[in-house]
C-alpha cells in the first residue's frame, strides 16, 4: 500500500527534511537535528506537522452517548470548547488506542465532537464507532475526516506569543485542554491548547488545502517526529503502538499509567473488566527509568532484576537531550515499580544498571 | 546536499573510512554516514589489543533515532581507541574525518587496503 503523504510533504522536502514511515504515512522525522529541534521546543518554540493524526467527527442526538460508551473518560462533562484525553478500550479493558476528544460548537442544536485517534488507526476506529452505533441503535453521524484536516502543533514556551501575533481573536486566554475556532493568519482554525511535548503550546486543525499557508505563518524551528518522540518521552507520555499495542503488548490504562483517563462511573466498553482489575490490584505497571551504566535502552530490550531474571520489556528509550541521560519506559512487576528500584536492561547481551525514576522525567505544563 | 569525501583515504560500502597513519590504520565513519544517523549519542568500541577481522563488526554507533553496527576496513589488532568519543560522541557529527575518528588498527596485511573503495568509488555509491 502506498504511503499517505501529509499536505506539506513537498514543503518539507524542499526544506531538506528526512522522512520516515509512521502509521502508513511518509512523515518528516528530522529537519535539522533532533537535538536542535528538541531544544527549540524546550527553550523557545517549534512547529510540527502532525497531519498523520486521524480526525473523526461525531454529531447527532446520541453523539454524547456514543462517545461516552466507546471511550474511558466522561465525555458528558465536556462543554463546548473543552477537550479531554481518553483511552479506547476493548471488552477486556485492553487499550486499542488513545485519543483527544474535542467538543465542537453544537451543530444544528446537537452536540458535536471531533476526536483524534493515532496515525493509521482512523479507519478501524471509524468502523468501530459505526458498528457500535448500529448495534446500539443510536442516532449519530460518524464521519472520518482524516483527509480533510491538516494538523499542526505549535509547541514551546514562546508558542503563545507566536500565535498571538497572528490571531485576531485572543487565544492565549485558553486554558490547558480548552479550544475554540479562531482566525490564524487568515485561516479559520480549531485552536486547542493541547500538545504532546510537555511544554505549553497549541494544536491547530485547519482545512487540508490551507496547510501550507498555515505552516508559513509561523517563523520558528520546524520539528520532525524524531524530536516529537524525545519530547514526549521526557514528558512521560505513552505512544500508541509502541508503549501499548492491543496485539503485541496488550495493556490496560492502569498498567500503562493512564488510569486517570478511566471514569468507572460512566458506562463504556471495557468498564466492567477494568472495575474488576481495579479491585484486584495491579500486577505490572509502566515505569520510567534511567540507565546508570553507559548505553541506550531501545524498544524490545529485556529488563531484568538484579539477579538477572527477565521481568519486563523496554517499550521506549532514547538519550534524553534535556536530562542528558539515557532514559526509557517499560513494564515491570509492581514490586519493582517504586522509584529508586535498581533494575538491569540488557543491551546487546550486556546487563546495564538502571534505576526506576518518577515520571515525568522533566517538569511539564 | 553534497558531502565531503577526502581523497587521502579509502572507504567501505558500509560508510567507514580508513586512513594510513604512522600509528596504523585510523578508522572512522563518513560525513554522509553521520548525516544519515543524525545526532550521535553513543559509541561502543573494542578494547585496545583486540583482534579485528576485515568487514566484521567492531563496534556500535547510536544516534538518537538509530542503532548502527561499525565494520572493520582491515584485519588487525586495535592499537588505539578514541576515548574522547565516550564523553563527546557528538565529535562524530562535528568532525567525522578528524576528531571523530574511532580507532587505529595495526593491520595484519596492508594489502587489504587495496580491496577498499577509492574516494571516487565511494562518491559514486552515495550519489
Amino acid at each position: 500500500m502506498p504511503l499517505s503523504k501529509p499536505p506539506l510533504w513537498d514543503t518539507h522536502g524542499d526544506r531538506g527534511a528526512k522522512f520516515t514511515e509512521f502509521g502508513g504515512w511518509d512523515m518528516p522525522v528530522e529537519f535539522d537535528s533532533i537535538r536542535a529541534e528538541h531544544q527549540a521546543v524546550r527553550d523557545d518554540a517549534g512547529i510540527f506537522d502532525v497531519s498523520h493524526m486521524g480526525q473523526i467527527h461525531v454529531t447527532g442526538p446520541d453523539a454524547t452517548t456514543l462517545m461516552n460508551r466507546l471511550t474511558t473518560n466522561d465525555v458528558s462533562r465536556l462543554e463546548v470548547g473543552d477537550s479531554q484525553y481518553a483511552a479506547i478500550t476493548d471488552e477486556d479493558g485492553i487499550i486499542i488506542d488513545d485519543t483527544v476528544i474535542y467538543r465542537l460548537p453544537d451543530a444544528e442544536g446537537e452536540a458535536a465532537y471531533l476526536f483524534v485517534p493515532n496515525a493509521g488507526t482512523d479507519e478501524a476506529t471509524h468502523g468501530r464507532w459505526v458498528e457500535y452505533r448500529n448495534q446500539w441503535d443510536l442516532e449519530a453521524t460518524v464521519d472520518n475526516q482524516t483527509d480533510e484536516y491538516a494538523m499542526v502543533a505549535l509547541q514551546g514556551p514562546n508558542a503563545p506569543t507566536l500565535l498571538e501575533d497572528v490571531t485576531e481573536k485572543a487565544v492565549t486566554d485558553l486554558s490547558r485542554f480548552e479550544a475554540r475556532y479562531a482566525d490564524v493568519g487568515g485561516i479559520e482554525c480549531w485552536v486547542a491548547r493541547t500538545g504532546y511535548t510537555g511544554e505549553d503550546g497549541f494544536e491547530l486543525l485547519a482545512p487540508w488545502e490551507a496547510a501550507e499557508d498555515l505552516w508559513g505563518t509561523f517563523d520558528c524551528q520546524p520539528c520532525g517526529l524524531g524530536a516529537r518522540d524525545t519530547l514526549r518521552l521526557e514528558a512521560g507520555y505513552v505512544l500508541s503502538g509502541q508503549d501499548f499495542d492491543r496485539e503485541s503488548n496488550p495493556r490496560t490504562p492502569y498498567e500503562a499509567n493512564i488510569g486517570f483517563v478511566v471514569d468507572r462511573e460512566t458506562e463504556f466498553v471495557g468498564r466492567d473488566a477494568l472495575a474488576e482489575l481495579a479491585e484486584g490490584g495491579l500486577e505490572e505497571r509502566l515505569v520510567g527509568f534511567e540507565l546508570i551504566d553507559r548505553g541506550i535502552p531501545r524498544h524490545g530490550y529485556d529488563i531484568t532484576n538484579t539477579d538477572g531474571r527477565v521481568i519486563g520489556t523496554v517499550t521506549s528509550g532514547t538519550m534524553s537531550p534535556t536530562v542528558e541521560q539515557a532514559i526509557g519506559l517499560g513494564y515491570v512487576p509492581i514490586e519493582y515499580a517504586d522509584p529508586g528500584t535498581t533494575l538491569q536492561v540488557i543491551v546487546r547481551g550486556q546487563s546495564k544498571k538502571a534505576r526506576v525514576e518518577p515520571l515525568p522525567f522533566i517538569e511539564t505544563v | 546536499m553534497s558531502f565531503d569525501i577526502p581523497e587521502d583515504r579509502q572507504y567501505l560500502e558500509s560508510h567507514e573510512w580508513a586512513l594510513e597513519t604512522d600509528n596504523g590504520i585510523r578508522v572512522g565513519i563518513t560525513e554522509f554516514a553521520q548525516d544519515e544517523l543524525g545526532d550521535v549519542v553513543f559509541v561502543e568500541l573494542p578494547d585496545e589489543g583486540e583482534a579485528l577481522t576485515q568487514e566484521a563488526e567492531f563496534g556500535v554507533i547510536e544516534s538518537i533515532k538509530a542503532v548502527s553496527d561499525l565494520y572493520a576496513p582491515v584485519s588487525g589488532e586495535v592499537v588505539a581507541i578514541n576515548e574522547d568519543l565516550f564523553d563527546s560522541p557528538e565529535l562524530v557529527n562535528d568532525d567525522p574525518f578528524g576528531e571523530g575518528w574511532m580507532l587505529e588498527i595495526d593491520p595484519d596485511d596492508s594489502d587489504e587496503l587495496e580491496t577498499l573503495l577509492t574516494a571516487e568509488e565511494y562518491a559514486g555509491q552515495i550519489a
